[in-house]
């Protein structure tokens, strides 16, 4: 808890990425909200992509914290590869909420119990 | 009672490109470099005041230039369609009765006025919110797509300043991949649009149009990809200062770095920007005898004029990328070396002040040339069908741009760079 | 860095944070589904904001083109197909919310306990090279490989996606509005 004592200078966006990280894990928690509480199929891919995003947040302002050794611009690059990943999840999963929609005619996940017991 | 949003979307967009212009400023990736303060005639401004105030002045030339200018279109655009089609255009309103204008001959039966009796009608009609729209996406809509259409124009280099340097409001490195991420506004827009008028006819129209403008971005972005492979840059003062030189250096002509495929790159360019900002063959969203009026039926008065103006800016904007990146930006096609040769100047391209406004000049023209062709094509050509249009795109036009793609690429390796191929190949 | 432009920058942050965690609790609570869509456009363009603030323009260009212009028209058109048009208020959330919340917010005061008790390296100043080249040459050499590999999973995606969603050959696709729920 010391680096609490350092006053606001830790919570200053220009000085430090500690901000940067608290915005991240908000998002992070909000998207797991998301996806705990929705009915709707495509609001809990919507909580997914919340999820994605706040962890390329952290992956960005990591690089920006990162010294000189190490890769340069590694995070960069890992966010670059998530955000294709999430392009290609969600294209499938948003498939998949589309047939189900033409096959039950609901859209709701708490409907969606063919394969229970 | 009308209430008149124009002051806000306004003030929305001038507040996007005061971010635009700060954030490029701020992460230092501005690479252009202002080594002159000095105006004409002697005036002298501080540096730092230069440095900041000089994007911000010419973010606020450009908004107000294209907002009047995509006003002004719609008055050539109907003149032109009066005359192709045997007929004069608007030829009743002169210039309003402000400084005498409305005494000049020369404006008073060509009907100049027209689009400006337009705006004040726009203005003045009664603002409509159907009851079954969503009463906050219906409202946001129309700025939405507004907005969308005009952040593009921070990034272009206009001209080069008189010390060398583009005359660009941010000169971003990611300049080109900039224009089509902002681009990507418009879609929600209409999307938006589409769906809270509450309309059946307006949502079809809404996804159609989205439908529409997202399949042809991918071969506008391979068109892109040959020209950026070759000047290795997304920064559009790089890839206009490649083509310097004269006509044979521009990219549409260019036979040493592209060859014969450079107008192929161009053509494909051009189509798929007439179906980006919805234009005749590719009207499908707009047309009045499909969806009534698609995406934009319920809408009066300023929030249309906010979709009708979007539109004409998208036209710009994507003349103005075709100038930059195929037809040499802001370079004149090469007289100003024939003056060198036969002596009468000392450079072989126009320098300092005279360099400014000859490529300022230019780049309009071009650009303008551009936006003609488009009007032209727009009535000469009867509109495709939906599938018509999506078969164009997916098994025309992309499997064209990946095949030009690689056509570039073996030529550029094979002419341009014969050197090292085979200094690496055969040594 | 100088002081109006420090405070420039903080003013900037706060206002993507705003705009990204307000458009994000949006997301999590709102009942109409079309308005949580919109609402994510806000929260994607927060995240690039944020992205240029940390000096990331390549990466703020992609969240942007990709995100926004990608996955959010995915979205959307999910919402409007499964969705009938006169049943605007059709999604709500499940009626036991207070679990999740009591569960979420506990792992929320743990990140941020987590975050602000870990000692970072400073920050070094502003002032990156731009990154477009540096990215390009890290796809091609050191990252060769994850880049082949996404490209695969983008077609595998693409082959899929294509097929789950084709029309049926036998079953007759009811128009919007017309069906029951």
């Amino acid at each position: 808890m010391g680096t609490l004592a350092l006053g606001c200078d830790v919570l200053m966006a220009s000085r430090s990425v500690t901000p940067f990280l608290l915005v991240g894990a908000t998002l992070f928690c909000l998207g797991l909200f998301t996806v705990l509480t929705r009915k709707n199929a495509v609001a809990v891919l919507m909580g997914v992509e919340l999820i994605l995003n706040s962890a390329n947040i952290n992956f960005v302002a990591f690089e920006r914290m990162r010294s000189m050794s190490g890769t340069p611009l590694s995070g960069h690059i890992f966010a670059i590869f998530v955000i294709i990943l999430a392009a290609a999840e969600a294209a499938v999963a948003l498939a998949i909420v589309l047939s189900m929609y033409r096959n039950f005619h609901t859209s709701d996940v708490d409907q969606a119990t063919l394969m229970k017991g | 009672m009308n209430r008149h949003r124009l002051p806000t979307s306004f003030a929305v967009l001038l507040l996007l490109a005061l971010a635009a212009s700060a954030a490029g400023q701020q992460a230092g990736l501005a690479s252009g470099t202002s080594s002159g303060t000095s105006l004409p005639f002697g005036i002298e401004i501080p540096e730092e005041l230069f440095k900041y105030g000089f994007p911000i002045a010419l973010c606020l030339v450009v908004l107000g230039v294209v907002a009047g200018l995509a006003g002004f279109f719609t008055w050539v655009e109907r003149k032109v369609a009066g005359h192709m089609q045997h007929r004069c255009g608007p030829n009743r309103v002169g210039l309003p009765p402000i400084f005498g204008l409305n005494k000049w001959k020369l404006f008073n039966s060509t009907g100049l006025g027209q689009f400006m009796a337009d705006g004040i009608k726009l203005l003045t009609k009664e603002d409509i919110v159907p009851t079954q729209a969503d009463p906050i996406l219906f409202r946001f809509a129309p700025y939405l797509t507004f907005i969308g259409s005009f952040p593009v124009f921070a990034v272009f280099a206009y001209t080069v300043m008189p010390g060398g340097g583009p005359a660009a409001s941010t000169n971003l490195n990611i300049g080109l991949l900039y224009i089509m991420a902002v681009s990507s506004l418009v879609v929600i827009g209409l999307l938006m649009a589409g769906w809270s008028s509450g309309n059946k006819w307006a949502l079809f129209g809404g996804l159609r149009a989205a439908a529409q403008i997202i399949s042809y971005e991918i071969p506008i972005g391979m068109a892109f990809l040959s020209i950026v492979m070759i000047v290795g840059s997304l920064n559009l003062y790089d890839i206009v200062e490649a083509q310097r030189g004269g006509l044979h250096h521009w990219f549409i002509f260019n036979l040493k770095e592209v060859g014969p495929f450079g107008i192929v790159a161009f053509l494909i360019y051009y189509v798929a920007s007439l179906a980006e900002v919805n234009r005749t063959p590719f009207d499908i969203p707009e047309a009045e005898s499909e969806l009534v009026s698609g995406y934009h039926t319920e809408y009066s008065g300023m929030r249309w004029g906010c979709f009708f103006i979007a539109e004409y800016a998208n036209m710009l904007a994507v003349s103005f990328i075709a100038t930059t990146m195929f037809l040499g930006g802001w370079h004149e096609p090469g007289l100003w070396a024939v003056f060198h040769a036969m002596g009468l100047t000392d450079d072989v391209a126009p320098s300092g002040w005279i360099g400014t406004a000859i490529g300022v000049g230019m780049f309009t023209a071009k650009g303008v040339f551009l936006i003609f062709v488009q009007i032209w094509l727009r009535w000469t050509l009867p509109r495709y069908r939906v599938d018509q249009l999506m078969y164009l795109c997916w098994k025309v036009l992309l499997p064209f741009a990946f095949a030009n793609l690689l056509a570039i690429a073996v030529w550029n390796a094979v002419v341009a760079h014969w050197g090292e191929i085979s200094a690496a190949f055969f040594s | 860095m100088e002081g109006w432009k420090e405070l420039l920058y903080n003013v900037a942050f706060w206002v993507l944070t705003v705009l990204t965690v307000g458009s994000g609790v949006y997301v999590a609570l709102s009942k109409n589904i079309v308005r949580t869509g919109f609402s994510l456009l806000l929260t994607f363009f927060g995240v690039a904001g944020l992205y240029a603030l940390l000096e990331a323009d390549f990466v703020a260009a992609l969240q942007l083109l990709i995100y926004v212009g990608g996955i959010l028209v995915l979205f959307l058109f999910a919402v409007m197909l499964t969705h009938k048009i006169t049943d605007v208020n059709l999604s709500n959330e499940s009626s036991s919310q207070g679990g999740p919340f009591f569960a979420v917010f506990v792992l929320w005061i743990f990140l941020v306990y987590v975050i602000l008790a870990t000692k970072w390296p400073d920050a070094p100043k502003f002032g990156r090279q731009a990154t477009v080249e540096e990215i390009g040459r890290g796809l091609m050499g050191k990252w060769l490989l994850p880049f082949e590999v996404v490209s695969l999973l983008l077609l595998v995606a693409l082959i899929g996606a294509a097929y789950l969603a084709r029309p049926l050959a036998v079953k007759v696709i009811e128009p919007l509005g017309s069906k029951k729920a």
